[in-house]
């Protein structure tokens, strides 16, 4: 009996084809990918049956914590940040900002320092800012600072929209004393940003 | 992962020279870094956008507000919403000094105050839902009223600061 020979074929798989996948497939997620600013909050959303998304860019979002702290953010669309510290500089002479500074500013995500520690916050770097204790804006009447900055947000970008991220537990007064704030600047629409839940309306039709 | 050298056969005459380098390049770690950053730039991708409740307050009257200006509303339309401590939650019908229906005790679940709303909203014509917060009150029960709201389609309702009698009531409960 003849032995039957089995050809020996090479293993090797042409990996070219493979490479050109992985490649295309990283390009479209480094041009889509939006890098999250570091935030040095964190809050836990209520949730709503809304089913409105948000937009990326032109936002202005004011961030209340569970102990009732303020923070303010804005995105840095066309330079949106530069112009309202510059803006804010003018309107407060006693803060001069050095171009350090002036950069820090724009790459920091959400502030939550009185304007007489943003300086001092500013000039920290990065590991420290998220050690520093953020007091919050404040928001009395007597000293409104948050009514301050969301003028001076909506002037550095009037087509900004204002967002309220809210924690669940956040007590209501401090949301109260927020949203008249805002009704003091004529801001009367805005939105709450909330999770998803489902609506038990559509649930009934399934 | 070696290269097999593959012996070229039937070449007669081979010339000797220099020796023929294969101008394959193995690709695998190419690929293995490729999908490496692939796997970064996927888990860093915010893919959610976050969803958002949209919310129109009133413009805030400017100077004195006479009482021709202000719509009265009727007190047997009026249904208030009082959210306490402790996500609790009460409603009224009418006036708190004098309810139509009393002050009763609910609480955000199904068969709580979306019932009385779907119900109140069927047999009152009009019906406008005052929703008033404690200053004891958190973020989240306000959230899941204006999102009952929504639930119930309801479109009539405000955002009220809590009055005197209001607590009292509470209070007396």
């Amino acid at each position: 009996m003849p032995k039957v020979k089995i050809p020996r074929k090479s293993t090797l798989v042409d990996m070219t084809a493979m490479c050109d996948v992985s490649f295309l497939l990283l390009t479209f997620f480094m041009l889509t990918t939006v890098f999250r600013a570091d935030d040095s909050v964190i809050v836990d959303n209520p949730s709503s049956i809304s089913e409105i998304k948000l937009p990326d860019t032109d936002i202005l979002n004011i961030t209340i914590t569970k102990e009732g702290k303020v923070f303010f953010s804005i995105d840095n669309k066309n330079f949106t940040r530069e112009k309202l510290l510059a803006k804010i500089t003018e309107k407060h002479p006693q803060l001069k900002f050095t171009p350090e500074e002036e950069k820090s500013f724009v790459l920091t995500g959400s502030i939550g320092v009185p304007l007489n520690q943003l300086q001092g916050y500013l000039a920290l770097d990065e590991s420290e800012k998220k050690m520093y204790p953020q007091p919050g804006i404040p928001v009395d009447s007597t000293n409104n600072e948050l009514g301050d900055w969301i003028m001076q947000g909506r002037l550095s970008n009037p087509g900004v929209r204002i967002t309220l991220n809210g924690d669940q537990g956040c007590p209501w007064p401090v949301v109260r004393k927020v949203m008249n704030t805002l009704q003091d600047k004529n801001v009367n629409k805005f939105n709450l940003i909330t999770d998803l839940e489902a609506d038990p309306n559509k649930l009934k039709g399934i | 992962m070696a290269e097999l050298e593959q012996k070229e056969v039937g070449k007669k005459g081979k010339k000797k020279g220099r020796k023929k380098m294969s101008t394959r390049v193995d690709l695998t770690p190419m690929v293995d870094l490729g999908f490496l950053l692939v796997t970064f730039f996927m888990l860093t991708t915010t893919f959610s956008k976050p969803q958002t409740m949209e919310i129109n307050l009133p413009v805030k009257p400017k100077g004195e507000v006479t009482q021709a200006d202000q719509n009265e509303l009727k007190a047997s339309k009026a249904l208030t919403i009082l959210i306490g401590k402790d996500n609790k939650l009460y409603w009224y019908l009418g006036l708190a000094t004098a309810p139509i229906e009393g002050l009763t005790e609910t609480n955000f679940s199904a068969d709580g105050i979306r019932k009385v709303l779907l119900e109140k909203n069927r047999t009152i014509k009009d019906m406008v839902v005052l929703i008033k917060p404690t200053d004891d009150a958190v973020y989240k029960n306000v959230v899941d009223i204006l999102d009952e709201m929504n639930i119930s389609n309801i479109n009539r309702y405000a955002l009220v600061d809590i009055a005197k009698e209001d607590l009292d009531l509470i209070n007396k409960l």
